[in-house]
């Protein structure tokens, strides 16, 4: 915390001044920083890549959780996910993100987002974004609404005022070899979620930064047991696109069909079968008008395989699962009020970054409600920090609250790509993550504390290092969270399945908090409020 | 992963530098970029579709690099085959007005 690391913040190359600073220009980032300034604030983003091509939904694109406001139509979306997410989300909150979302997709029409018309009727259809299309036309608004964009500048720690809140970050401007500083009313964390490096597509750059920092200065996460989304690609490739592989076939070495392997619920079987041997997809389920369909939609989709000369429809190719961890999890930063505001007075979070249980409990956010969640607690966010900023009096020293990598601890350096790999091999593993069980969640849990405290003992990072320094220390943070949490969660709910405890208890019907990073604590939440059929 | 910077159509322009997320290009004085940082790359295409000169080749294989012939990608036609298929080119109409997602939602 930062008590017991504070710095004095260094001088930097670049030294600014903003009511807000948004760290991440994803979706959640974007629409901060165009909400921020909308309300006239001045806003700096900083993103680790370029704010257009970074993140895990430009290269993708997303499918988009858009309703109309018709309440039949509310109602049922609303229910459709309601057990998968083991009846963790808020009805009350799953209706305003509905409502903004239909109003961020309709303003992203008014400014000229290219949506596709329905043959029959010619009206506008607005369930899906292309990535490319979508986060090029999100820099531009930012841009035209006066956001000041650094790009290539990874955030490394975060500044905190004298009154304990959250006044800014400092970074490093990668393609410069100089550092950053931002001094600021208040912060939004819009720094995605974390992937674990594992190369799925656009999650290189997800490695839960924004979550040590935040916890840095106290910030406490709320679900990060459900953090083991695994998408399906083929083996070669980065392109985890898996609601495809619902037209898919899967076979084993020998051609057989695996019984029960499907993309969704069945896709713990191809893990099983995985730790086997190879598995096999083919996608012949798909007739004609699908496989037209799919080609107009997701061109990026077929790229590995045109390059690779394979027709999906009719070849067999080698599949995998990579780890998307808390990216089409659900766990992040824990959110306290309508406006996104954290546990820490000053800091935002928005996106992938903070948690999505209120919307979709603990299954995946993924396949729409993560795109509705970006755009309306991004949106959020950005008007709460603005509004945060222009009640606070600017004064005062700023420490600088970073840790591991940063600040002496007095021991050796450590080394960014051992430490990297080390937590891979706690977090890849489907015996660890995917199913889960007390003892080897706590023989992991030893590993990754013992990494923790040789990170926490070292000397500070060199420049060419301390960005990969500080992503090592991230994942570890992260995945020391995910594992306390998923012991603490004595349960199966969601996507979080312990192998010994394979049903739900219904008092634990309830949010598991967590926070610390010394030493790591958990507990459960409240009782949640009944949900709309239960009470009507 | 990134494997081709082609020395005959690039222009130097350092688009991809400034684009690339992960940071793989170098700039080079009064040259064509170099891929500096190989293993950085996350398969992610971006550059291919901000490339104006379809100068760049994404191999699709992400964890390990292969050899490309820059001949026999051009005769496949795969050089700029991200950018059109994005609809990004001059004459190009954006892929987004042909979005089918809707039809395969309704059938997921
Ligand atoms: C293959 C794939 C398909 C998906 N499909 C869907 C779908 O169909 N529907 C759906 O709802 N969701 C989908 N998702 C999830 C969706 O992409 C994410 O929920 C969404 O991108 C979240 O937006 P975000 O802005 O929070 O994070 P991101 O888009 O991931 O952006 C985070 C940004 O933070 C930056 N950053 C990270 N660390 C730092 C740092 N230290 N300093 C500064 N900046 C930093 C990154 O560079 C990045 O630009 C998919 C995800 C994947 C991987
Ligand atoms: S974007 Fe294309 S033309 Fe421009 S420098 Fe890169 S490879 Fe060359
Ligand atoms: S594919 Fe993506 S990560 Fe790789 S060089 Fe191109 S833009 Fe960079």
């Amino acid at each position: 915390m930062a008590q017991d690391t504070g710095r004095s913040s260094p001088s930097a190359a670049v030294e600014l001044d903003a009511d807000v600073l948004v760290l991440g220009g994803g979706p959640a980032g974007a629409w901060a920083a165009v909400a921020a300034a909308r309300a006239g604030a001045t806003v700096v983003l900083a993103d680790k890549g370029f704010c257009g091509t970074s993140g895990a939904t430009a290269p993708s694109g997303t499918s988009v959780w858009y309703v109309p406001p018709d309440e039949t139509r509310r109602r049922a979306a609303i229910e459709s996910r309601r057990a998968l997410g083991g009846h963790l989300a808020d009805d009350r909150w799953s209706r305003r993100v509905l409502d903004a979302t239909f109003d961020g997709m309709n303003e992203l029409a008014e400014r000229g987002y290219p949506f596709p018309r329905d043959e029959e009727t010619g009206s506008s259809i607005r369930v899906s974004l292309q990535g490319p299309e979508y986060m090029r036309l999100m820099r531009k608004l930012a841009k035209s609404a006066g956001v000041r964009i650094l790009d290539h500048s990874p955030a490394l720690e975060l500044l905190v005022g004298p009154d304990g809140a959250a006044a800014g970050a400092r970074g490093v401007r990668r393609q410069k070899g100089d550092d950053w500083t931002v001094r600021a009313g208040a912060v939004v964390i819009a720094t995605g979620g974390c992937a674990f490096l594992s190369r799925a597509l656009g999650t290189n750059v997800l490695t839960g930064d924004g979550h040590l920092m935040a916890a840095e200065i106290g910030a406490e996460f709320s679900g990060m047991e459900f953090s083991n989304a695994y998408g399906l690609s083929p083996a070669f490739s980065s392109v985890t696109k898996s609601a495809f592989y619902k037209w898919a076939t899967f076979t084993d070495e020998a051609g057989d069909a695996i019984p029960g392997a499907a993309s969704q619920g069945g896709r713990s079987v191809i893990a099983r079968a995985l730790e086997k041997g190879p598995v096999f997809g083919r996608l012949d389920k798909a007739d004609e008008s699908i496989r037209r369909a799919m080609r107009a939609s997701q061109p990026n989709f077929f790229l590995p395989f045109d390059r690779r000369g394979l027709d999906p429809f009719n070849d067999r190719f080698a599949i995998t699962l990579r780890l998307e961890g808390t990216v089409r999890g659900t766990g992040g930063l824990r959110i306290v009020d309508d406006s996104c505001a954290t546990t820490v007075p000053g800091l935002y979070a928005a996106g992938d970054a903070a948690t999505r249980e209120l919307i979709c409990g603990g299954f995946t956010g993924g396949g729409s409600h993560n795109a509705a969640w970006a755009i309306s607690s991004g949106r959020w966010a950005g008007a709460g920090a603005a509004e945060f900023s222009r009640g606070r009096a600017r004064a005062g020293d700023l420490q600088a609250a970073g840790g591991a990598a940063l600040a002496d601890g007095g021991g050796a350096a450590f080394d960014p790509a051992a430490a990297i790999h080390a937590v891979q091999a706690q977090t890849f593993s489907f015996q660890t993550n995917y199913f889960r069980h007390p003892d080897r969640l706590t023989l992991a849990l030893e590993r990754l504390d013992e990494q923790w405290r040789t990170m926490r003992r070292g000397v500070p990072a060199s420049r060419e290092d301390v960005v990969r320094a500080r992503e090592a220390a991230a994942m570890t943070a992260v995945a020391r969270w995910m594992y306390r949490s998923g012991l603490a969660r004595d349960e199966t709910r969601g996507m979080h399945r312990r192998e010994d405890r394979p049903g739900t208890d219904e008092s634990l019907r309830r949010h598991l908090f967590t926070s610390g990073l010394d030493e790591v604590q958990t507990r459960f939440g409240g009782a949640l409020a009944q949900t709309e059929e239960v009470a009507a | 992963m990134i494997e081709l910077v082609s020395e005959e159509r690039c222009t130097g322009c350092n688009i991809c530098v400034a684009i690339c997320p992960t940071n793989v290009f170098d700039a080079v004085p009064a040259s064509i970029p170099t891929i500096a940082r190989q293993s950085d790359c996350q398969t992610c295409f971006m550059c291919e579709a901000y490339c104006p000169e379809d100068a760049l080749y994404v191999a699709p294989d992400a964890d390990e690099t292969v050899a490309v012939d820059e001949p026999r990608l051009v005769a496949r036609d795969l050089l700029g085959s991200y950018r059109s298929a994005l609809g990004w080119t001059k004459t190009g109409r954006p892929r987004a007005l042909s979005d089918a997602m809707h039809k395969l939602v309704k059938s997921f």
